[in-house]
């Protein structure tokens, strides 16, 4: 049996900090300030709310990361958990929220996320902790780093399909295009495919601004059910489906090393939500690093597989193109703080379905899917958001 | 992660120039890295056997820059998914690899030596 969770739950606050290099917040400050701020964006108190979910902290891990939350918080949750499926720990989280309110288990659910890999953790800290994805006995030993897993990804899709160097670069421009319309974004200045291709080369083919970046942030929203959602101070956005892929942790152990399990995620979500991606005005993707883009655009339906790159390079990723993808600047341009990352898409989502994005605001915003992936393109959750429920 | 029984028996072969796969006698499937259950078919009949060396590479890239201060003195170097003749894949290392000519599917035999620590390990050079 499974819940009807269609159109059964809804965001109600959103909110990030301060983002980028931010020395004088820990992480734990940042994930209490963003979920404050969320409770305040929703119109609520924090007495409302009764359940929360984070994720761990990499510069401040505690053990009952949740639990320790709440009480720095002072809230006593009926329902209060960590989660950590990597970088698609935010959307587990969506799907967990869902779930936990369609069951009863809370009413009122705030999900915050916070983490400061810039200030928080040397370089070396912060790309050791990271890179510690890989097994420790079969993969570490031989001296991987994380641009170097996902280069083994974009290597394999450039042999199969023919996509080139550049048809990735077209990813971070497009990214940084739409940061450059964003305050809030780390990087703003434009850059263009030439300046990808000479950036530093880290690990072939994978250049320097291929790579997401190293920042300290918290982002939170509030989600509740489609009943208490109505008469809040911002309209409610409504999740219309969600769903998740696992296919390995180990990028040796990958079914596939060009085709990820965003494919069911994908589809799982399109299913609950009976939408297909003819429905989706615009996109926010895991963009760790460029090559993930390429793959997801291909595994979610938005082109055929192997087109990932002439459909980067025609533009349609861009502001204005036919679908705009990580309208905030993403991970490579707006903030990478971890695991948090997606968050920021999450919110970004929410706040373009609530067309209250200012100049940056699309000119259609009805239905939007959002994804995101941890490990090495191992675990995947795809959301599909909504203004309204038909 | 500590190291299992199986884990020192992998690495035991190691230290003699073996990489040691495992054999399911349920159902013929070989297997790597060390499990106690066969991946393909869930039986715990499983037998060490020797890779015979020959693979190709399934994917490869170029370190440009570590991390950990043991590799440092080894950059630039290829890290690659080799696919082994008996079927598994597995992470190495190609030696002397030259990245602007090596391409996927190229040949690569097995060999072994200190990386980054005085363990012998299974390394791959690029087939003669
Ligand atoms: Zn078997």
């Amino acid at each position: 049996m499974t819940a009807n969770l269609r159109g059964a739950t809804a965001f109600i606050g959103a909110a990030d900090t301060t983002v980028g290099v931010v020395p004088d917040l820990n992480a734990t400050e940042l994930c209490v300030q963003a979920a404050l701020a969320a409770i305040k964006d929703a119109g609520l108190e924090k007495g409302d709310i009764d359940g929360l979910i984070t994720c761990n902290s990499m510069a401040q891990p505690i053990m009952y990361h949740a639990e320790a939350i709440a009480e720095y918080m002072q809230i006593f949750p009926r329902y209060c958990s960590s989660v950590n499926t990597g970088g698609g720990t935010t959307f587990s989280a969506v799907h967990h929220a869902a779930s936990a309110i369609a069951t009863g288990m809370a009413d009122t659910i705030v999900i915050s996320m916070g983490d400061s890999l810039r200030s928080g953790m040397t370089r070396e800290q912060a790309a050791k902790t990271q890179s510690s994805t890989g097994h420790p006995l079969y993969e570490q030993v031989y001296g991987q780093t994380v641009p170097s897993y996902y280069a083994l990804i974009a290597q394999a899709h450039m042999a199969e399909y023919g996509t080139t160097q550049a048809q990735y670069a077209e990813i971070a421009v497009a990214a940084r295009a739409h940061a450059a319309g964003n305050p809030t974004a780390q990087k703003r200045e434009p850059i263009s495919v030439d300046d990808v291709l000479a950036s530093r080369m880290i690990a072939d083919p994978l250049h320097l601004l291929d790579c997401s970046l190293m920042s300290d942030g918290g982002s939170a929203v509030v989600m509740t059910s489609a009943e208490r959602a109505q008469d809040r101070p911002h309209a409610p956005v409504y999740l219309l489906g969600v769903g998740e892929g696992h296919s390995h942790e180990h990028i040796m152990a990958a079914r596939s090393l060009t085709t990820s399990a965003a494919v069911e995620a994908g589809q799982r979500a399109y299913a609950m939500a009976g939408a297909n991606v003819a429905d989706i005005d615009f996109a926010q993707l895991y963009d760790c690093f460029t090559p993930t883009v390429l793959i997801e655009l291909e595994d979610l339906g938005f082109c055929a597989k192997g087109e990932g790159g002439d459909f980067s390079a025609s533009g349609a990723l861009k502001p204005g193109g036919s679908l705009p993808v990580n309208t905030h600047g993403g991970l490579l341009s707006h903030c990478h703080p971890g695991n948090p990352g997606s968050m920021f898409a999450l919110t970004e989502t929410i706040q373009q379905l609530r067309h209250n994005c200012g100049d940056r605001q699309l000119a259609k915003a009805e239905t939007a899917l959002v994804h995101a992936q941890g490990g090495i393109m191992s675990s995947h959750a795809a959301v599909i958001l909504a203004r309204d429920v038909q | 992660m500590s190291n299992s029984a199986l884990d020192k028996e992998f690495q035991a072969g190691c230290a003699r120039g073996e990489l040691r796969l495992q054999h399911c006698s349920a159902c013929g499937h070989t297997q790597f890295y060390p499990r106690i259950i066969c991946a393909a078919c869930g039986n715990d009949a499983l037998s060490w056997v020797a890779a015979n060396g020959p693979g190709t590479v399934a994917s490869f890239t170029k370190v440009r820059q570590a991390i950990d201060p043991k590799f440092k003195d080894l950059l630039p170097y290829v890290v690659a998914l080799i696919d082994l003749q008996e079927g598994p894949r597995m992470m190495s290392v190609i030696i002397d690899a030259d990245v602007d000519t090596l391409q996927i599917g190229d040949s690569v035999t097995l060999d072994f030596m200190p990386w980054g620590d005085d363990a012998l390990r299974p390394v791959f050079k690029v087939a003669e």
